[in-house]
């Protein structure tokens, strides 16, 4: 096992170092400067010049990348070039809001997706099942902000029951953090709910086609047992994959959830280094996602052999 | 109705000590502050470095001026008690307030003031050009020193009371002698209010607290000038950046105003009885069109007349605003209400004679090359002009190729004097804020020093002289007469298109009163109920 983790950890290395260069490739060509858009609406072209310079862009581009690339082994990610801010620091500041939406999200979602998904392949043809598929196919269907939109109007405006936007730590004042994640939280979940509670279904539906269940119904097991024991346990490893998937995709959500919800997390972090060609943030977050998107992945494989003693690394 | 803070504040309140929780109520309530929502969040901090507007607005919330321009346009002592201009017109001797501080408690000098000048004038276009008249700086004590002239300029205190970007803004001389190609480090000022840098969360907010020891003036407020009064103890500018959720924000109660709301959402906002709208800055804005010298078929004046014999203002400004109360058409280089405002050389102009922008392309010979027209597509107030231009343009007989980007790669392109077929380009349409613009060394697409202009680089020795004339001029009607042929001049060369004002009123709770009107929006004078 700690052959296999080391191995994977391992092969990690030339997967950050493709995404660095991509990364780092895709920003240098595309066509905006960020020192023209530093230097403001009346800089003249020298001023633009002459900060270009500063940050370094005149510099050969295989030059750049060594520079960058050398500091981001030793640990430096470089100084935002905007907020005069190490960019270690800016995602410091942007982990927590994104990290608490993400765990909520997922929390919120296995909660009620799993049981959903178990229930509806339970009554398999009932107007349960119906009811779940239904559900499961307008999460699909209404995009994130939509409905976003849709639950600040009813919930926020209208009621005034929840707060429109903003983040509150959780260390400043817990209530003031669980009011502003409610929202935010059920908002990106609904898919995730849609996906694991079909997911979960489809995997129950065909265990509960097995021989072994039928023998486990024969042997007189009552229905929880034969359900919670024997056909989730052996439905698990596709629940659990698409919930590593489904955590692997938030980092994509959380993009648009944050805006609409003005969560100060990575999500709007990357949106506004984008937009602002803040190349060191861009780079940065970009590898801390892939890096993430990997130790998922990792876990994930990790976990399978808990759940099906044949699966041996 | 059930209110959110009932439900879950008493629900906190159950479930931990009351004491405690009524105690941390009381002493919020203790804080009057309030949140604004600023047309961009804050990531610079240097206003003499950047251009950048929202780094102006933050300049006048933590700095102060030697002088500041009034609701009519007239420019007043500002931390400057008193001022004198000698026979000669070349000695200018300012004397500073009593009791002027900085935000670490030590008293504003004449050395402070002296550095400060010189750092805005290595960055400043204005500001540089002050800066070319003046033969030396001479501190008489620490509240009095003179600007000694070479040769007479009539822009002196108009240079020291400029209202917008880059604003000359006083800072400790510690803080002033960093280099103009150097951002500052440290932001101390000596304005209304504290900038908490400790607090400064990029992306997320930007607080201010009210500086007890300011010394308004006692004259009330008047657009930038006057007392700054302050009625908050705390300002704080949140980075919403989805429009949607700022206006939402602002129904439900969450902020009090926002600087600029988003025009298709403006209905939304009229609708609502708590919300209210003030038009800050009654000047407004204007559109241009800027097209690039460098490039054929640009280089050659008659292709440039075309271009505006075939615009119209009309045109653009319906196509953003839709609502004739959002804009005024008004040909002229100077904003309207402005002293320089003049419609003179501009009566055959921007009409979309589309028969006289052929017959020129004709006489200049244009052969069809495509002009590369840059289109904005993600600010609004931007993004429906390029569609105009290329309708007009391409009914006044040019080809036109129209690419599509976002503002941002615009802004990186336009830099660019490659040709336009290699990543440059030959027109490209903004808009400027009009207190930016108000006289012929301010307009800085008027510059037609070739490459040391703008981007689009005019090349114009005849307007260069007048501009350096309307400098060197200190009678306003003789000042009057030279920006009247400037802009004949200007017209006639294109150095670039006005294509009319706009406005944007801001909104904000029916709870606040007091907004000043004025180029920058500013919080002093307002006050909340």
């Amino acid at each position: 096992m700690l052959t296999f983790i080391g191995r994977r950890l391992f092969a990690t290395i030339p997967v950050m170092g493709m995404v660095a260069l991509f990364v780092f490739l895709m920003l240098r060509l595309t066509p905006a400067d960020p020192a023209a858009i530093i230097a403001g609406d009346y800089a003249t072209t020298e001023q633009i010049a002459e900060i270009r310079d500063k940050l370094g862009l005149n510099k050969a581009m295989h030059e750049q990348f060594f520079i960058w690339i050398g500091n981001v082994v030793q640990g430096d990610f470089g100084e935002s070039f905007f907020f005069k801010k190490t960019v270690a620091s800016l995602i410091a500041q942007r982990l927590e809001p994104t990290i608490a939406l993400a765990v909520v999200t997922i929390f919120l979602s296995v909660l009620i997706a799993v049981p959903m998904g178990v229930l509806a392949a339970w009554r398999q043809g009932t107007w349960i099942d119906r009811t779940v598929m239904g559900f499961s196919v307008a999460g699909f269907s209404v995009p994130v902000f939509v409905f976003g939109y849709a639950l600040i109007y009813v919930f926020s405006v209208k009621l005034g029951w929840l707060p429109v936007q903003g983040y509150v730590r959780i260390g400043e004042d817990f209530f003031a953090f669980l009011e502003r994640m409610i929202l935010p939280a059920i908002t990106l979940s609904v898919i995730y709910i849609a996906l694991i509670a079909r997911i979960s279904r489809a995997s129950v539906l065909e265990v509960l086609n097995e021989d072994y269940i039928r023998t486990a119904r024969a042997k007189g097991l009552t229905n929880r047992v034969v359900l919670m024991k024997h056909a989730l346990r052996n439905a698990a490893v596709p629940i659990v994959t698409v919930i590593g998937i489904g955590i692997a995709l938030l980092i994509g959500g959380v993009v648009v959830t944050e805006s609409v919800y003005n969560i100060p997390g990575l999500g709007r972090l990357t949106v506004d280094a984008v937009t602002g060609r803040d190349y060191p943030t861009i780079q940065a977050v970009i590898l801390l996602f892939s890096f993430a998107y990997v130790g998922i992945n990792l876990v994930i494989d990790l976990i399978y052999t808990l759940l099906d003693p044949r699966i041996r690394y | 109705m059930i209110s959110r803070r009932s439900l879950w504040r008493g629900a906190a309140a159950a479930l931990v000590a009351l004491p405690l929780a009524l105690g941390a109520g009381s002493a919020l309530a203790q804080t009057k502050t309030l949140k604004a929502v600023m047309h961009s969040d804050l990531k610079i901090l240097d206003p003499i470095w950047t251009t950048a507007y929202i780094v102006r607005n933050h300049g006048y919330m933590v700095y102060d001026t030697l002088f500041a321009m009034d609701e009519n346009f007239a420019v007043k002592p500002q931390m400057v008690n008193k001022f004198d201009v000698s026979a000669d017109k070349l000695t200018y001797t300012f004397t500073l307030r009593d009791g002027l501080m900085w935000h670490d408690g030590k008293p504003v000098t004449s050395d402070d003031c002296i550095a400060s000048i010189k750092r805005w004038g290595s960055r400043d276009s204005m500001g540089q050009k002050l800066l070319s008249f003046v033969k030396d700086f001479e501190k008489v004590d620490d509240k009095t020193f003179k600007l000694v002239l070479k040769e007479p300029y009539g822009l002196v205190v108009d240079s020291l009371g400029k209202p917008s970007s880059n604003v000359p803004f006083m800072m400790p001389k510690r803080v002033a002698d960093t280099p103009g190609t150097e951002q500052i480090k440290e932001f101390v000022g000596s304005g209304p209010f504290i900038f908490k840098q400790d607090e400064w969360k990029p992306g997320e907010k930007v607080v201010y607290v009210k500086f007890d020891k300011y010394k308004p003036r006692s004259e009330p407020a008047s657009g930038l000038a006057g007392g700054k009064v302050v009625n908050f103890d705390r300002v704080e500018w949140l980075a919403i950046s989805d429009p949607q959720t700022a206006v939402n924000a602002l129904v439900s109660g969450e902020i009090d105003l926002i600087e600029s709301p988003a025009a298709d959402l403006i209905p939304i906002l009229e609708a609502e009885k708590s919300v209210k709208f003030f038009n800050w800055n009654k000047l407004g804005n204007q559109y241009t069109m800027r097209l690039n010298w460098l490039q054929k078929p640009f280089d050659n004046e008659k292709v440039r007349q075309a271009v505006i014999m075939a615009l119209n203002q009309e045109d653009f400004l319906k196509a953003v605003h839709g609502d004739k109360k959002y804009f005024d058409v008004y040909k002229s280089y100077y904003p309207k209400g402005t002293p320089l405002a003049t419609t003179t050389g501009m009566d055959k102009v921007l009409e979309s004679n589309f028969d006289e922008s052929k017959k020129l392309l004709k006489e200049a010979g244009y052969d069809g090359t495509p002009i590369v027209l840059l289109h904005s597509t993600d600010l609004e107030v931007l993004t429906n002009l390029a569609p105009v231009a290329l309708d007009l343009l391409t009914r006044g007989g040019f080809k036109v190729d129209m690419q599509s980007m976002d503002w941002q790669t615009v802004v990186a392109r336009r830099a660019k004097k490659d040709p336009a077929n290699a990543g440059g380009w030959h027109a490209m349409l903004t808009s400027w804020v009009s207190a930016d613009i108000l006289n012929p060394v301010m307009i800085s697409f008027m510059n037609a020093s070739c490459d040391k202009a703008n981007f689009g680089w005019p090349c114009d020795a005849e307007i260069e002289k007048m501009r350096d004339q309307f400098s060197k001029e200190t009678d306003p009607a003789k000042q009057k007469a030279i920006a009247e042929q400037l802009q004949i001049a200007a017209t006639k060369a294109v150095t670039h298109v006005p294509l009319g004002q706009w406005y944007r009123s801001g909104a904000h709770s029916d709870k606040i009163a007091g907004w000043l009107a004025a180029p920058a929006p500013v919080f002093w004078g307002m006050n909340k109920k």
